[in-house]
């Protein structure tokens, strides 16, 4: 799995719970090393240990927390630049919900390396949507989900997610995701400056 | 039938930052983009060139200038600060009733967004602009990440070749490996003796024939350093051209006196390096541990046999003495090293 990706929630929970709670959290999953580099790679295996070592520590459903990951991605300052890169995707959350097939492809573009699973956003009806995220990334849905929540929040709209599982069942196969937009500009949301990132 | 007006809506929404300009050179109308760059500027009738200064190609002067151009790429920027710089195509109007200006940033583009406060309404959507402000702050973002990771590598680098054991030039044990051998040996209280060497004229080598030179000078000493010692002796580069050589269990001066006359001799043979001779010589002071009463300690034992190697230096070079109690640096030596 890319280091960005272990990176990411390193950075969630040293940010959240502390740096002692990641030292356990890595010793307990016994890797030989107690940081991940965001431009390395590591093995499915490791980022797997160290999944598993989270979730014992925290005493909570793996998926919770990769979900409160998401959020922490797009909503702590810490890591604004994630946020004004899915900001790019679009000037409304509608927008940005479309430009969501397009995340891999970006991703890519931005490090050649880090390849997510393809998304496709089915429109059921106005207001109501399905995105479909292809297998390959386990979590990575859960943590999509954090995502898509914080960036309604950045754009001042309100959504229900609901989380419908895998599409057949099995492992394998896709899982989705149902969004309903029940209210847009609900909320004063976040600007977003083009330039207001210092080259 | 369009008219005018419906194409000038026409073109603000394709290219929000065109021109009008009449045959006379005067502005008739700018699209919406373009006109937020002066909000306050009241545009129409304003000859174009009061307001854009051409750069290249630099000998457009009039409106003949300016539509003889047609079809090739302008480059101009703003005469008020900002200063933006623009690129634009003319494409002239029928009858010759002026020319219409197509401008877009350029690479001028990141510093526009900033001045300007531009948001992605004011780009068309099939302007590829914010792909592009995305990919370079997706780009920014990765190379700041490698750039902690180059950091973080650089420092580990560093931390690991300070605790590294070795003198890389010579492949000899360095002063650090120096410090843990003389800590074991004094711990497990095992007698040995000490000798500091200095290189004489090695200076004169590095001077006149470069430091190539001295690396290479320095190379071979380590190398016969180490055919004049024992498996179980250490042969230490502590300085420039400074070696300290650690003889565990030998008490006796006749062996260490013998092997220091060797050792200098050896030395003394000229070493070959790009068609000249180097040639340089040494000067040793050895102390021993059992000379030490008490707790022996590895700073006095090295101090003791630095100043046996000033003595053999004072002598006149190219000798070696034991250290005898009284020993000291005089003080024309201590005032040349600049030592109070």
């Amino acid at each position: 799995m890319h280091g960005l990706i272990n990176r990411a929630i390193q950075a969630f929970v040293v940010s959240t719970y502390g740096e002692d709670r990641w030292a356990n959290i890595m010793e307990s999953a016994d890797l030989g090393f107690s940081e991940f580099e965001a431009m390395l790679f590591y093995t499915d295996a490791q980022s797997t240990k160290m999944l598993r070592a989270l979730e014992r520590s925290q005493e909570r459903a793996l998926s919770e927390i990769l979900e409160d990951t998401g959020t922490f991605l797009v909503s702590n300052p810490q890591v604004e630049a994630l946020r004004r890169l899915l900001r790019f995707g679009g000037v409304n959350y509608v927008e940005f919900l479309h430009s969501l097939d397009d995340l891999p492809d970006r991703a890519r573009l931005a490090v050649a390396d880090l390849h997510l699973p393809a998304l496709e956003l089915v429109e059921i009806s106005p207001g109501q949507f399905d995105l479909i995220c292809q297998p390959g990334l386990p979590g990575f849905a859960f943590v999509l989900m954090g995502v898509l929540r914080a960036m309604a929040d950045d754009y001042g709209d309100l959504v229900i997610l609901d989380y419908r599982g895998t599409q057949d069942g099995t492992d394998q196969s896709a899982e989705v995701i149902s969004i309903t937009l029940v209210e847009t500009d609900f909320a004063e949301g976040r600007t977003f400056d083009l330039g207001a990132h210092s080259l | 039938m369009m008219n005018d007006a419906d194409l000038l809506k026409i073109m603000d929404l394709l290219c929000p930052m065109h021109a009008v300009v009449d045959a006379a050179g005067r502005l008739v109308s700018v699209g919406p983009t373009l006109k937020k760059l002066r909000p306050d500027l009241e545009w129409a009738g304003k000859r174009f060139f009061r307001i854009f200064d051409m750069t290249r190609p630099r000998r457009v002067r009039s409106m003949d200038d300016l539509v003889k151009t047609a079809g090739t790429k302008l480059h101009l920027q703003f005469r008020d600060s900002p200063q933006t710089g623009l690129k634009g195509m003319l494409i002239p109007l029928p009858d010759g009733q002026g020319a219409l200006i197509n401008l877009s940033f350029g690479i001028s583009v990141l510093e526009a967004v900033r001045d300007y406060d531009l948001t992605s309404a004011d780009f068309s959507p099939t302007d590829l602009t914010i792909e592009m402000l995305y990919l370079v702050e997706a780009k920014s973002a990765a190379m700041e990440a490698s750039r902690q990771l180059n950091l973080r590598l650089q420092g580990a680098k560093i931390a690991a070749e300070e605790q590294a054991f070795t003198d890389t030039l010579t492949g000899l044990k360095n002063r650090r490996a120096m410090d843990h051998i003389l800590e074991r040996l004094i711990g497990s209280g095992t007698d040995f003796a000490l000798m500091h060497v200095d290189l004489d004229f090695f200076k004169e080598v590095n001077d006149t024939l470069g430091h190539a030179a001295g690396d290479a000078v320095l190379q071979s000493v380590a190398r016969v350093m180490v055919e004049c010692t024992r498996q179980s002796d250490t042969v230490a580069r502590v300085g420039g051209d400074e070696f300290v050589i650690i003889f565990e269990r030998v008490n006796e001066t006749r062996v260490l006196a013998g092997l220091a006359k060797r050792l200098i001799r050896l030395l003394e043979e000229p070493v070959p390096y790009g068609g000249k001779m180097c040639k340089v010589s040494a000067s040793a002071g050895t102390t021993l541990s059992t000379w030490n009463s008490g707790t022996v300690d590895a700073a006095a034992m090295l101090h003791q046999a630095d100043l046996a190697l000033y003595a053999a230096k004072r002598a006149g070079r190219s000798q070696h003495l034991f250290y005898e109690e009284g020993m000291q640096k005089d003080e024309p030596e201590t005032a040349e090293n600049g030592v109070h």
